[in-house]
Parts: structure tokens; C-alpha cells; sequence
């Protein structure tokens, strides 16, 4: 920030312009999901519903199970949040704080995985899982995710600022290499960890590419692709409904930002 | 340090490994043992050599990918760029104001590609949306946003930057806040002007962090699929098919694995050139943010 002084109206007359660029659109969306189908029809660029309904909103709970694919998608998340973090640990710890032969080739290997994003490899690994039929199920949605080359490298860098004296001490403490890693540096670690989580929580929960190929049935469908499916193809699409399901889809994450902007931040920045 | 050894390093990478063989290094050996096969995932794999490379390379189809991914590409990385600078400079003042504009900027960023690509379809619609009744009250011409060749890829490129801008403009927050602030006030005491103090303070400053933004958004670019699949499904005329999307339409649609596979091994050696420019911009970022 530069300083106390207060913003010049220019400056507060810009960012209002800024925000109306990013926030007018989202309040299209909740006014859209807002109006009955004969104003959209009628009217529809009228700013307003003249008669506001949650009629789209009822729709879209009918036409997809609304709460199912919100559980499976949180859970996909969540899953592997935790996966990505509890494998992190050790990995993060063995590259910062361990003198082993081959290091250098570990980092390197973390290195090269950060480097390959899932487009490059899901034709493979489609093919892997329809071979042992395990596409249409949780674990074709979460194992392809659950280490972390960003998570391993983000815990790499926190812990080389840990002192090793503290880690010598556990261990003349008797403590296992486990212990230390899970009850001692991970508590310290915290920031970091939150900061992990939270990037891939609300990357995944969003993830329309990887459940839209790994799935083909209904079983583990998320809910990006269960509104994303409201809208069918060609002519005579409902809007409303369209746009009462993207009201559901990012009311949670935009809840979730709202709360923890900072961490999100840190995490995205890649300094955590 | 001489750790008991109850626990070998390699075993604490061990389940972190063994995650990345399975889903990483496996299928990259894979595409390229694939890519030599015609199969449709039904009857049985038959060796075909090149021929899957020869086939999606056929017409210049191969060189009209890239070149339209690299376009689209070129186009959201200047774009979000300069509009995230631009953001990040202005907004970077203290204040409610300024704190709400930073994070409805940002909340793009973090939305669903999904809901994104499905409100501009309609904000761009011809006949429903906001952007043709703005057009219309202009009295400017109509513009098939999604339904002209021509305009499809600029469009899916705007919305891109739309999203994105967020990104650029908080890694660029983080950068300006990296530049020690009596280098602006020395150079202020020396006479200099907004924008000479931008141009000889703040700029050199930010260069790693630019080189950072532009390598990390030009990868994100070439692998947007989402925004194709939902807006234009590849169309009209291709004028979208990007590569991903490419990707994706050869083995869902065409049920063609081995050619899938080739276009797989195409794309992994372009983006590893991406990468390389990546790994430059990264160490130069690490050692400024070490440094300031």
C-alpha cells in the first residue's frame, strides 16, 4: 500500500468502473435466475424482474440432484485436500530437511510434475481406468490428484525456514520421523497447509474437464457438469434455470473466498 | 543431521511417487506407445506405425491447431496482463474501496469455469443478451460474437481475460508490494513524475514477476478447454478447436485413441518448450522475492 494519504477521486471513480466490470455481470446472473420465462422471452434485457420468482430455482432441484452432486463434489474436494496435504508432509519434509542420495533427482522429478498439467495425460489414463473399469467412480475422480507437486514444493520452501534444532530436539525427545513430521512441523506449518488446501479445494469443487471425462454415467457426477448439462444443446434454452444453477455452483465457492480470501491469495500467489 | 533411519527418505516420498508413476509418468509413456496403435477402445489395437501422426497432421490441421491455440493464447496473456498491471497500479491504495474492487476482481479468478462460460453465452447472445441491446442502442452493427468465424476465437479470448485478470493483478499486487517504497520517495525527491517513477523504479522492479505472470497464464491459456467445450463446442468452422479440445474430440467423438494419443504426444512436447520458458521466469521470480 503507498502510504496513508487518502485515494484521489480519479482513482475511486476507476476501481467503481473496475468493479461494475466484474460485478454487473454476476448480478445478471441472479437477476436472470430471478425473472419468469415469458420476461426473458418479452423483455430480456429489462434490468429487473418485474415480477421476481424462485421458480428456477425449484426447476433446477427437479431437473438435477442438486444435493447429491453438491455432496459428491464437495467430498472430491475435500478428499483430496487432505490427500494432497498428509502426502505433502513427508515428501516436503524428506526434500527440505534430509541429506539422502538421489536427492536432487526427487526434486527434479517434483519439479517435472508441476510441469504436467492433467490435459496431457488423461487420454492415458482413461484408457488405464475404462481397462480396469474404474472410470464412473470416486477414485478415477480423487487418485490422479492425490499428491500435490505444487503442495510437495509450497511445504518444501516453508520448512526450509524451520530451524533444524527443533527437529534435533524431537528427536533426542525420542520422537519418530513421523511424529515430528505430523505432530509437530505440520501444526507449525499451518499457514502453508491452509493456503494448500483451500487452492485445491476450489479448483477441483470447480473442475468441469476431468469429472466431464472420467464419468460417463450418473454415479459420481459433480455438479459443474449437472449444470453445465442444463443447458442442452441447440435452440430454445431456459435461462433462468441455466443461470439458477450457476447461482447454486458459485454461491459456495464465492461464500468460501468471502471468508478466507487471504489464504487463497497467499496459496495462488505461490509465496505461502 | 544423521536421522535414525527408522523411516529412509524414499519411503516419505514413496506414496507421493507412487501417485505420479501411476498418473504422470506411466501415461506419458503410454500416449506415446499409443499414439502407434489404431484403436477405438472396442475391438482390438492394430499397429498403423506413423500413420496416426500423418493423419492429424493431414491438410495442416496440426499447424491450423497450434496456430489458433497460440493466437487465442497470445491474445488472453496480453490482455490479462495489461489489464492486470493496469488493476494492480490502481488499486493498490489503501481502503474499503479499493479492498472490494481487489476481491471482485479476483473472485473470477476463482469461480467456476462453468458458470463463467454459461453466463457470457448469454451476456452474448444475439438476440437475448446485454452485449448485442448495447450494440443495438449504439447503432452499431450486430456481431456474431460465438456464431462468426471471425470474431468466436477474440470473443473466447475476452472472456478468458474476464476470468483471469484476477490472477495477473494479484501476483502483480504481490510484486509492487516487493518494491521498497523510499525508492519511490528518493526518486519522487528527485523530481521525477508518475510515470518516469513507473518506468525507471517500478517496472525494472516488476520485470521478473511480469516474465512470471506471462509464462504461468500463456500455459494456463493452451490448456483451456472448458471455455471452448461449453461456449462454442470447437465451432464455427473449428474456429475454435483448440488443442485440448482437439484432444477430447478425437477420442469421445472420433473414438480414435491412437490419434488422440498422437495429439497427446504433440501437445506434451509444446508444452514442455512452454515449460522451459517457465523454469527461466521461475528462478529469476524466487531469487528477486529472496532478494527484496
Amino acid at each position: 500500500m503507498t502510504g496513508g494519504r487518502r485515494a484521489p477521486i480519479w482513482a475511486s471513480a476507476l476501481a467503481v468502473v473496475a468493479a461494475a466490470a466484474w460485478v454487473l455481470p454476476y448480478a445478471w446472473m441472479v437477476v436472470t435466475s430471478l425473472k419468469p420465462l415469458e420476461e426473458i422471452a418479452s423483455d430480456p434485457t429489462a434490468p429487473l424482474p418485474k415480477r421476481p420468482q424462485l421458480d428456477a430455482y425449484r426447476e433446477v432441484f427437479e431437473q438435477v440432484p442438486v444435493g447429491r452432486y453438491l455432496v459428491v463434489t464437495i467430498a472430491v474436494a475435500v478428499v483430496i485436500g487432505l490427500l494432497q496435504i498428509a502426502l505433502a508432509l513427508p515428501a516436503g519434509y524428506a526434500l527440505a530437511k534430509l541429506r539422502f542420495v538421489g536427492k536432487k533427482t526427487a526434486f527434479a522429478l517434483v519439479v517435472a510434475c508441476l510441469l504436467v498439467p492433467p490435459q496431457v495425460t488423461f487420454v492415458s489414463v482413461f484408457s488405464m481406468f475404462a481397462k480396469v473399469s474404474l472410470t464412473n467412480t470416486f477414485g478415477a475422480l480423487v487418485l490422479p490428484f492425490a499428491a500435490s507437486a505444487l503442495g510437495t514444493f509450497l511445504v518444501r520452501q516453508a520448512l526450509l525456514s524451520v530451524p533444524d534444532e527443533i527437529i534435533e530436539a524431537a528427536r533426542l525427545d525420542g520422537a519418530s520421523e513421523l511424529t515430528i513430521i505430523y505432530r509437530i512441523l505440520a501444526p507449525m506449518l499451518r499457514p502453508t497447509l491452509v493456503s494448500v488446501f483451500l487452492v485445491s479445494f476450489v479448483y477441483h469443487y470447480s473442475d468441469y474437464f476431468w469429472p466431464l471425462v472420467m464419468t460417463t454415467d450418473d454415479t459420481v457426477r459433480t455438479l459443474p457438469l449437472g449444470v453445465a448439462l442444463l443447458k442442452e444443446p441447440g435452440s430454445g434454452v431456459r435461462w433462468h434455470v441455466v443461470m439458477a444453477g450457476n447461482v447454486i455452483l458459485s454461491a459456495p465457492v464465492l461464500v468460501l473466498f468471502a471468508i478466507a480470501q487471504k489464504h487463497l491469495i497467499r496459496g495462488v500467489v505461490g509465496r505461502a | 543431521m544423521t536421522p535414525r533411519r527408522r523411516h529412509h527418505p524414499w519411503l516419505m516420498l514413496g506414496p507421493s511417487l507412487a501417485v505420479w508413476i501411476l498418473f504422470v509418468f506411466v501415461p506419458l509413456g503410454l500416449s506415446a506407445y499409443q499414439s502407434l496403435f489404431a484403436w477405438d477402445m472396442l475391438t482390438e489395437p492394430v499397429w498403423v506405425g506413423g500413420a496416426n501422426y500423418a493423419a492429424i497432421a493431414e491438410d495442416g490441421e496440426l499447424l491450423r491447431i497450434l496456430g489458433r491455440t497460440l493466437g487465442y493464447s497470445i491474445l488472453v496473456v496480453a490482455g490479462s496482463m495489461t489489464l492486470g498491471l493496469a488493476l494492480a497500479l490502481l488499486l493498490d491504495r489503501p481502503g474499503r474501496l479499493f479492498a472490494f474492487v481487489r476481491g471482485a476482481i479476483f473472485s473470477a479468478y476463482v469461480v467456476s469455469w462453468v458458470a463463467v462460460a454459461l453466463l457470457w453465452v448469454l451476456l452474448l447472445d444475439p438476440d437475448r443478451g446485454v452485449a448485442a441491446a448495447v450494440l443495438r442502442a449504439l447503432h452499431l452493427p450486430r456481431i456474431g460474437f460465438l456464431t462468426d468465424p471471425r470474431a468466436a476465437l477474440p470473443t473466447l479470448a475476452g472472456v478468458t481475460v474476464w476470468k483471469i485478470t484476477g490472477y495477473a493483478m494479484i501476483v502483480f499486487l504481490a510484486g509492487l508490494r516487493a518494491v521498497p517504497r523510499s525508492l519511490h520517495e528518493a526518486a519522487a525527491l528527485d523530481g521525477a513524475g508518475a510515470l518516469a517513477r513507473f518506468r525507471y523504479v517500478t517496472w525494472p522492479l516488476l520485470r521478473p514477476t511480469a516474465a512470471f505472470v506471462a509464462t504461468t497464464s500463456l500455459i494456463v491459456s493452451f490448456q483451456a478447454f472448458d471455455v471452448v467445450r461449453i461456449m462454442t463446442g470447437g465451432g464455427p468452422a473449428r474456429a475454435t478447436t483448440l488443442f485440448v479440445y482437439a484432444v477430447y474430440e478425437q477420442i469421445f467423438m472420433n473414438l480414435s485413441v491412437g490419434r488422440a494419443s498422437a495429439l497427446a504426444v504433440v501437445y506434451f512436447v509444446v508444452l514442455c518448450v512452454l515449460a522451459a520458458l517457465q523454469l527461466r521466469a521461475w528462478r529469476s521470480q524466487t531469487t528477486t522475492a529472496r532478494g527484496a
